[in-house]
């Protein structure tokens, strides 16, 4: 039957990925700020569901959480409140377009070399029916070396400075989320000290 | 139940799974939709006869019961206005957003054992994610509105649920670290038995977080007392001000969509779920059996359930129209200064209880049930597999059963954190 030979999933995955993408041209070419903010609300919101899509209801409720439900509130009231006209617009210069042109098309190139390298990735499509969910590529190698386990590596033969399948990613991850701690408190004193000073501006 | 109509009605496969997702989206709605025309008919009469009124009679005979149907057709009639400093495209979009957060909230929550649209591993986090957006519709209607009547009450609105949710969060993660998941079939399966099972008695602290779930619930869906973001006496009606007709209705299904849903969430975390007070289906033995009896069995937890849900929409009622609404700084104040502090007590002392393994309303003699034998059924499947691995001297390689979770690896990496941390 015809509905039988569709391909459901890719269907699927072409709608989700459409309106992701084209929520996020229209954020590019609207010039209304809090526009914009709305855009980015559904084109993550779009991607969130490409994760439900791919089964990964964990990871989609996240980005829901986190970037559409957390970040976007607070982008929204920065707007909101910053923003001294109501309607806001902000046009975008030619110069500007070059600029982020050449850095957004640098970072997808590097995106695509580096997507392109793996080698797991390049042969085709495999069906999807044979592969069970435990042989399929899951994030749990990732975090158990964010943890400091190198699950690919238990079988190296043993070297006697490390630990052996200790030799993960603990360090440069806890680096990490130190900075994250120091930029949010940064950032906190620099938001304080402002009103401080517009305050006794006023008063003065 | 794609399968059900892929085998019994021999449909493709594809079309087995959309006509059982249309059948789930239009059951999920109409819990939605008729809802609210139940419980805006509800809240009528409640209010009337806590007032010493008698609330609506005369619509549909005796109790009023289609007053809210003949508003509804009233709302339909009326002109759809938008105003002259709106900002169309936002203002046309916001109350679907609302409706369309709290609509896609139910898809994981289950309504009796298994009967759920969804089935997530990850379905708590996945409602309270979904009732985090929710928050954008009010703030994009005071934006677009134009008015700042609205603004005012978006910019409340924003304030207030973005620091509710925080002692909200501390509270659901109770109920899940003693049911050990977040899959909501499981936690609901889990206070089977008599009413003590129910994890508002498991120990004195769940009572006083489920108390201040409900506290911080009510606030974030907005009702009195904290429903600053619409105080018709300093607001006007605050963000949907500038609404009219069918648009402002669709603000009042989703208000209502997510008090049911809160209260059904309160209902599965802390109060059994679709679990009678009294076992009564366990004790005939119909939730074990299969056809007709276990379908009745399920019947009979879903109406326990909706049951649930609506007891606490009641009382989310009588609170409304008997409390006075707090002031803005005074809401602030309950959050952080009372329930942030007793939600994280709350959380210490059920963590308490569990780690010292002190006596639970669990361990009580009589039907109180082990609640680690209701799990997912992929964890009983790994450690089923995981068993016979153990038993099986050597194995090889090839027939190796491999676990959803992780495998042979998994356990490898097991057994080497247990080694390591020894060194």
């Amino acid at each position: 039957m015809l509905l039988a030979a569709f391909d459901w999933h890719s269907l699927f995955f072409m709608f989700f990925a459409l309106l992701t993408c084209g929520f996020a041209v229209a954020m590019l070419f609207s010039d209304n700020v809090v526009h914009m903010a709305f855009y980015l609300i559904l084109s993550l919101g779009a991607s969130a569901g490409l994760f439900f899509l791919a089964g990964a209801e964990f990871v989609g409720a996240m980005q829901l959480m986190i970037y559409v439900g957390g970040t976007l509130v607070l982008l929204i009231f920065g707007v909101m409140l910053t923003a001294q006209s109501r309607f806001i617009s902000m046009k975008t210069r030619s110069g500007e377009w070059v600029m982020a042109l050449v850095l957004g098309g640098s970072l997808l190139f590097l995106l695509l070399t580096a997507a392109f390298r793996v080698e797991d990735w390049r042969d085709g499509n495999p069906n999807a029916a044979d592969i069970g969910i435990a042989e399929s590529k899951t994030t749990t190698q990732i975090g158990m070396g964010f943890t400091g386990v190198r699950v690919d590596r238990l079988d190296a033969p043993e070297d006697s400075t490390l630990v052996p399948g200790m030799s993960g990613y603990l360090l440069p991850f806890v680096i990490v989320s130190v900075h994250l701690l120091v930029v949010l408190v940064g950032a906190a004193y620099m938001a304080r000290t402002k009103r401080r000073a517009t305050s006794t501006g006023a008063a003065a | 139940m794609a399968e059900f109509f892929h085998t019994t009605c021999s449909l493709p496969t594809p079309l087995a799974y959309l006509v059982a997702a249309i059948i789930h989206c239009v059951l999920i709605i109409h819990v939605v939709a008729v809802g609210a025309l139940i419980f805006i008919w509800l809240e009528r009469k409640v209010s009337g006869r806590i007032q010493d009124r008698l609330g609506p009679t005369r619509v549909g005979g005796a109790f009023g019961w289609l007053q809210t149907l003949a508003d509804g057709i009233k709302l339909i009639a009326k002109e759809d206005i938008t105003p002259k400093d709106a900002d169309w495209m936002l203002f046309k979009a916001a109350p679907y957003v609302g409706f369309a957060a709290s609509y896609c909230a139910y898809i994981a929550l289950p309504f009796s054992d298994g009967w759920v649209a969804q089935h997530m591993n990850t379905a708590v986090f996945f409602i309270l994610a979904v009732l985090g957006i929710e928050v954008f519709s009010p703030i994009l209607a005071g934006y677009a509105s134009g008015s700042k009547w609205s603004l005012f009450g978006a910019m409340r609105e924003a304030a207030q649920v973005v620091s509710y949710e925080v002692p909200l969060g501390m509270c659901v993660v109770v109920p899940c670290m003693i049911c050990g998941t977040l899959n909501l079939v499981t936690i609901g399966n889990q206070q089977a038995g008599l009413f003590t099972n129910w994890l508002a008695f498991n120990d004195p602290f769940t009572f006083v977080v489920a108390v201040v779930y409900f506290t911080c619930a009510t606030a974030s869906v907005n009702r009195a007392p904290f429903d600053l973001a619409e105080a018709e006496s300093e607001l006007v009606a605050g963000f949907h001000t500038e609404y009219s007709g069918l648009r402002w209705s669709f603000f009042f299904m989703a208000e209502y969509g997510s008090m049911f849903l809160v209260s059904g969430l309160a209902a599965i975390l802390f109060f059994g779920g679709w679990n009678g007070p009294i076992p009564i289906f366990q004790v005939l033995g119909w939730s074990e059996s299969d056809g007709v009896l276990l379908y009745l069995a399920r019947l009979g937890g879903c109406l326990n359930f909706l049951l649930k849900g609506t007891i606490g929409v009641v009382v989310m009622m009588w609170v409304r129209w008997t409390l006075p609404r707090l002031r803005i700084d005074q809401v602030m104040t309950t959050c952080l200064k009372y329930c942030v502090p007793i939600a994280a007590f709350g959380f210490l002392g059920a963590l308490f209880w569990q780690v010292n393994e002190l006596p639970t309303s669990n361990d009580l003699p009589g039907i109180g049930i082990n609640r680690f034998e209701a799990r997912e059924s992929w964890v009983i499947e790994a450690d089923q597999q995981r068993a016979s691995r153990a038993a099986a001297v050597t194995p090889s390689p090839s027939d190796v059963p491999i676990g959803p979770i992780g495998s042979v690896e998994f356990d490898r990496v097991e057994a080497l954190v247990m080694t390591g941390g020894a060194r």
